[in-house]
């Protein structure tokens, strides 16, 4: 299968890697950490700051300098009105029309409110933004954010931070088969290489992810070994790998084999 | 007179929200604003008046995932 370069609203991105920006131990890391990281999306947002600190626009300027492509979230909106306003503010502020919509229903698990994403959806479609929504895996939500006009969809691996991997693989490669041409992106609960490896065989576009590289110990080093596993991923699923089997098949061709006229057991 | 900026209650001089911004510091900052949970665009802050009681949020770019 031909890997296809991935574009998102329109910008081709070579990197499939998204990362965000919060959580790291320091400005110098998280700098050294994207660029390990070699992607070209970061998600940043948008907060209350006392009149007086300016770090809000330290961090701003550090995130110019580095020349990504910011994505702005909606994150920890609880209500339609809310991610709306707040995209509204993040699309002045940041110059741009791209948005990761959240609109989070559930405090333990950070669960996304579908009802409320369409409705958010909608809403932002028609005033012109590109959304990109945070969901959960399921099919029907998936059929009705695109039908609000989301051209690209964020379903969750697990819950935020919980590093738990893709909780539903079943559903997840549902989502892929009924939407092969939607790109899809892991967003959330990716704890390892391993896992944003596995969301890419699963034949997903990309992977967003920040905690599992900010909170590693060494960040620098994990956002390197996640370039290389999304890269590894997507390379192995262009390639097509076999289908499990239950039964052995050798791999030793079979003729030519030495006593293979002796009896089984002697 | 007094509203509430990002969350905290407070007594103000300005009357409109762009005077609110140079009251506060932030005239010359990189922010959002929205009003009673609506968005205020930059250029419609000189236009937009603040009676007591509203509350209003000043937003900058932060880490975000």
């Amino acid at each position: 299968m031909e890997n296809r370069p991935l574009a998102i609203y329109g910008t081709p991105l070579s990197s499939r890697l998204l990362v965000g920006t919060a959580q790291y131990p320091s400005p110098a890391i998280l700098a050294e950490a994207i660029k390990a990281s070699g992607a070209e999306i970061v998600t940043v947002s948008l907060r209350r700051e006392a009149g007086a600190s300016r770090s809000g626009e330290s961090f701003w300027s550090l995130i110019r300098e580095l020349g990504a492509k910011v994505l702005p979230n909606t994150a920890g909106c609880r209500s339609v009105k809310e991610a709306v306003t707040t995209a509204q503010m993040a699309r002045e502020v940041f110059a741009t029309s791209w948005i990761k919509l959240e609109v989070i229903a559930d405090d333990d698990l950070l669960q996304p409110d579908p009802f409320g994403l369409v409705e958010a959806a909608a809403i932002l479609v028609r005033d012109g933004f590109n959304v990109l929504p945070y969901m959960t895996e399921d099919l029907v939500l998936a059929e009705k954010l695109i039908g609000a006009g989301c051209e690209v969809l964020m379903p969750w691996g697990a819950p935020i931070g919980s590093g738990r991997g893709l909780n539903n693989p079943f559903a997840l490669q549902a989502l892929r088969r009924r939407f092969p041409h939607v790109p899809l992106i892991i967003d959330a609960g990716i704890g390892t290489p391993a896992h944003a490896a596995a969301a890419m065989e699963l034949g997903y576009d990309g992977v967003l992810l920040n905690t599992a590289i900010a909170k590693a110990g060494d960040p620098v080093s994990m956002a390197r070994a996640f370039a290389l596993a999304v890269e590894a991923g997507r390379l192995a699923y262009c390639a097509e790998p076999i289908p499990p089997r239950d039964m052995a098949e050798p791999s030793t061709p079979q003729l030519g084999r030495a006593f293979a006229d002796l009896p089984r057991r002697a | 007179m007094n509203i509430e900026v990002n969350g905290k209650r407070r007594d103000v001089q300005a009357a409109t929200l762009a005077a609110l911004l140079e009251e506060l510091g932030y005239e010359d900052r990189l922010v959002a604003t929205a009003l009673n949970r609506n968005f205020v665009r930059a250029a419609d802050r000189q236009g937009t008046e603040l009676k007591a009681g509203d509350a209003v949020e000043i937003l900058v770019p932060r880490q975000g995932g």
